[in-house]
């Protein structure tokens, strides 16, 4: 147990971190019904692949260089905050919308495409 | 060896904290909590951008996800609130699929982290002497990438960046698009068919 | 200090880090708490004065010093209600959000040359960020609270929040563009010297834009005449309706902290930080604070800190002259405000910043002859680009020369990109 206190920090820690987030993240799009908690999901994995996408461009981390990614991660992951906001604005809207006609933010009920 | 080192202490720190805050986003059934540990995990994911010498992404992921997102996505929960909505159930079928495709996901994925992550052996070592020395550097707050970034995405590449001028514009655009679409969607619009619901008359 | 205490008394290099980052968050804690007794006396004497009363006179002698000491004693007495079907774990646990939001971008900010609890790069925005954190706390407890007002209260600030750092986030980057960096403390010695090389007086677009940042500023902590979360004539008290005791106060500390922040961070992008309107530690001691070591350097980062913190606490006193002097708007009129006109006018600005920089026109440090003896002779101030022709333009190398380069390159003290070309 004092191993992972005296070893230095490492990429894999920081892929265990995200793998976390990650299954999080599809767990909560596959239970929620409301509209907002798969949204967080969403939210959930998007993070979980940016914090990977730092991992792998930090140089501050113990790990193969073979896998080297550079200041091209952060860039990937600042465009990934930038599309996160920008779809989260647009699910937002598309819920509210929903709202409005249905009265209800549940998944399961916008179903009306349905054949 | 032997030495606790301080980078190892934060970082279990932010990463227990992102993970139980992930973990409680998902087994929370109140949507408002649910908001709630979602922005204590996004907030403790910045800590481990900044661990990792991210300093930029970090602000950003503080600024643009955590304070504008977020801010966005409460403000969505608060709109649609009302009482029967905030706590959905979710049916037991949906709970085992769930678990079984979060499991399955866990199992690939955990595996591939720590064969991906191997420290470096002895061959790869002579290769990259150079990112060996980078990990004992002991300060990760103080380099600054935020002025490389900038140049990166103006399309100059730099040291360990190429140019991404055209991705820029081409997000820039797509971000004015996402603003006068959601504008769009989400304008006032009187309800096409007014129905009696008690308790929406304030919305 | 720190060096000494590992290699003077043996210490264990972590413990003393952990002291000495416990030492700077205490400091800080001081800093805020002390802020807001001193400024919530100053509250009650400059609403008195404005109203043409005395204020309080009694508790503590001649001018009331210890009135707020009085109320903190009052509040802790009071008993911590919860109203019945509130959630009780976010209605505990907002008021700390807010106030560790408030708290936590004090961090970042530099009260003197070197004296920053964390100097992180990009300050500017971990400042901007982490003071947006703020809302949540509002939030939290107004949605917690189970009451109409307090949810009223909590949608208007949502609202509120999230337009107004679109213009603020402007106005920011404004004084960041002069300067070509975001860390503060180089953002505030690159105005050393006399008043004129402020960048509120560099140009016209700069000048407006700070007045557009306070207005901002003013809106984004919840000032009066933006308070539409708290607006008492309507909502009661807004988020903190049902709130009492030492929680109430908690809110209120993270009010006066964020009042003290931005102020601050106003005074250090615009008004020059703790470089007085007089080049001051330049004549005592012959050179700027960042050039100096020893017991001069105490002194003379002493005398800057001086400075700065009466810039932030004028700042503070001309929001308490706003608040009292002001009618609150309406809510369709604070969005109207933000979208209509302070968004279009900060847009305008950093374009007129923009090209002023881009064309060279003269700026308010040409007016001075000083202006040799001030910006351009400072260590910590240079304005040649940091970045060196090999490093915009790398030859093909391979990825360890590189980086090895890349090491070198580092300790080099600046990192600003030179913006107009040096003749």
């Amino acid at each position: 147990m004092t191993e992972i206190l005296t070893s230095p920090v490492g990429l894999t820690h920081y892929l265990v971190v995200g793998a976390v987030m990650f299954v999080s993240g599809v767990v909560c799009m596959a239970t929620k019904r409301n509209a907002l908690g798969v949204l967080m999901g969403i939210e959930l994995v998007l993070n979980g692949a940016n914090l990977n996408f730092v991992a792998f461009g930090s140089n501050f981390l113990e790990r193969n260089p073979t896998y080297q990614l550079g200041l091209d991660g952060q860039i990937i992951s600042l465009f990934v905050i930038v599309l996160a906001a920008a779809e989260a604005a647009v699910a937002l809207a598309i819920v509210l919308n929903f709202y409005n006609n249905h009265l209800t933010v549940d998944v399961d009920r916008a179903d009306e495409l349905r054949g | 060896m032997g030495e606790i080192n301080g980078h190892a202490i934060l970082f279990l720190f932010f990463g227990i904290l992102t993970c139980l805050f992930s973990l409680a986003v998902v087994f929370s059934s109140n949507v408002v909590r649910m908001a709630f540990y979602l922005i204590l995990a996004l907030a403790a994911t910045s800590g481990l951008h900044f661990l990792a010498g991210a300093d930029f992404v970090g602000a950003m992921q503080l600024v643009l996800y955590v304070g504008g997102t977020l801010v966005l996505l409460v403000f969505g929960v608060m709109l649609t609130a009302q009482n029967p909505f905030i706590s959905l159930r979710t049916a037991g079928g949906d709970w085992v699929v769930a678990a079984m495709v979060g499991g399955i996901l866990l199992v690939i994925l955990i595996p591939v982290a720590f064969q991906v992550g191997l420290p470096p052996t002895e061959a790869s070592q002579l290769g990259g002497r150079a990112d060996r020395e980078a990990v004992t550097s002991t300060d990760p707050v103080s380099v600054p990438t935020a002025t490389r970034i900038g140049l990166g995405l103006l399309g100059v590449p730099g040291d360990d960046v190429s140019g991404y001028l055209l991705p820029f514009e081409i997000i820039s655009i797509h971000l004015l698009v996402v603003l006068v679409g959601a504008a769009y969607l989400a304008r006032a619009k009187r309800r096409v068919t007014v129905r009696d619901t008690p308790g929406t008359a304030d919305v | 200090m720190s060096q000494f205490l590992i290699n003077q008394l043996g210490l264990y290099p972590l413990l003393v880090q952990a002291l000495m980052a416990m030492l700077t968050a205490s400091l800080i804690l001081g800093v805020i708490a002390g802020g807001s007794v001193v400024f919530i006396w100053m509250e009650r004497k400059v609403a008195g004065r404005i109203q043409d009363r005395l204020g309080p006179t009694r508790v503590g002698g001649k001018f009331g010093w210890l009135q707020t000491l009085a109320d903190g004693i009052k509040l802790l007495a009071k008993e911590d209600l919860r109203p019945e079907g509130a959630d009780a774990l976010l209605f505990r646990i907002a008021p700390y959000v807010a106030f560790c939001a408030s708290y936590g971008s004090f961090i970042a900010l530099p009260f003197a040359t070197g004296w920053v609890g964390l100097d992180i790069n990009v300050a500017v925005f971990f400042v901007v960020a982490v003071l947006g954190l703020e809302v949540f706390g509002v939030i939290l407890a107004g949605y917690a609270s189970a009451s109409k007002w307090s949810l009223f209260g909590a949608m208007r600030e949502a609202a509120q929040v999230i337009s107004y750092e679109v213009p603020l986030g402007l106005c920011v980057v404004i004084p960041v563009m002069i300067a070509g960096t975001m860390d503060l403390t180089k953002i505030a010695n690159l105005q050393a010297g006399w008043f004129t090389n402020w960048y509120l007086f560099h140009d016209p677009f700069a000048f407006i834009a700070f007045f557009v940042y306070y207005t901002c500023a003013l809106a984004s902590v919840n000032r009066a005449p933006f308070d539409l979360a708290e607006a008492e004539s309507e909502l009661v008290a807004g988020f903190h309706t049902e709130y009492s005791g030492l929680r109430w106060s908690f809110f209120f500390m993270a009010e006066y902290g964020s009042m003290f922040l931005v102020s601050a961070l106003g005074s250090i992008l615009f008004l020059g930080g703790w470089n007085g309107p007089i080049p001051l530690a330049e004549w005592v001691f012959g050179q700027h604070a960042s050039g100096l070591s020893g017991f001069a350097f105490v002194v003379a980062n002493l005398l800057g800190l001086t400075v700065f913190m009466s810039k932030a606490v004028l700042c503070v006193t001309v929001m308490m002259w706003i608040r009292w002097t002001f009618p609150r708007l309406r809510i369709d009129q604070v969005i109207t405000t933000c979208w209509k006109y302070c968004t279009p006018i900060s847009a305008v600005m950093f374009v007129g910043v923009i090209n002023w920089q881009l064309l060279g026109l003269p700026n308010g440090s040409d007016l001075l002859p000083h202006h040799q003896l001030g910006v351009r002779q400072l260590p910590g101030a240079v304005r040649e680009g940091a970045f060196g022709k090999n490093q915009l333009m790398p030859q093909a190398q391979s990825r360890d020369e590189k980086s090895a380069r890349h090491k070198e390159a580092l300790p080099a003290p600046l990192h600003a990109v030179s913006d107009r070309g040096e003749s």
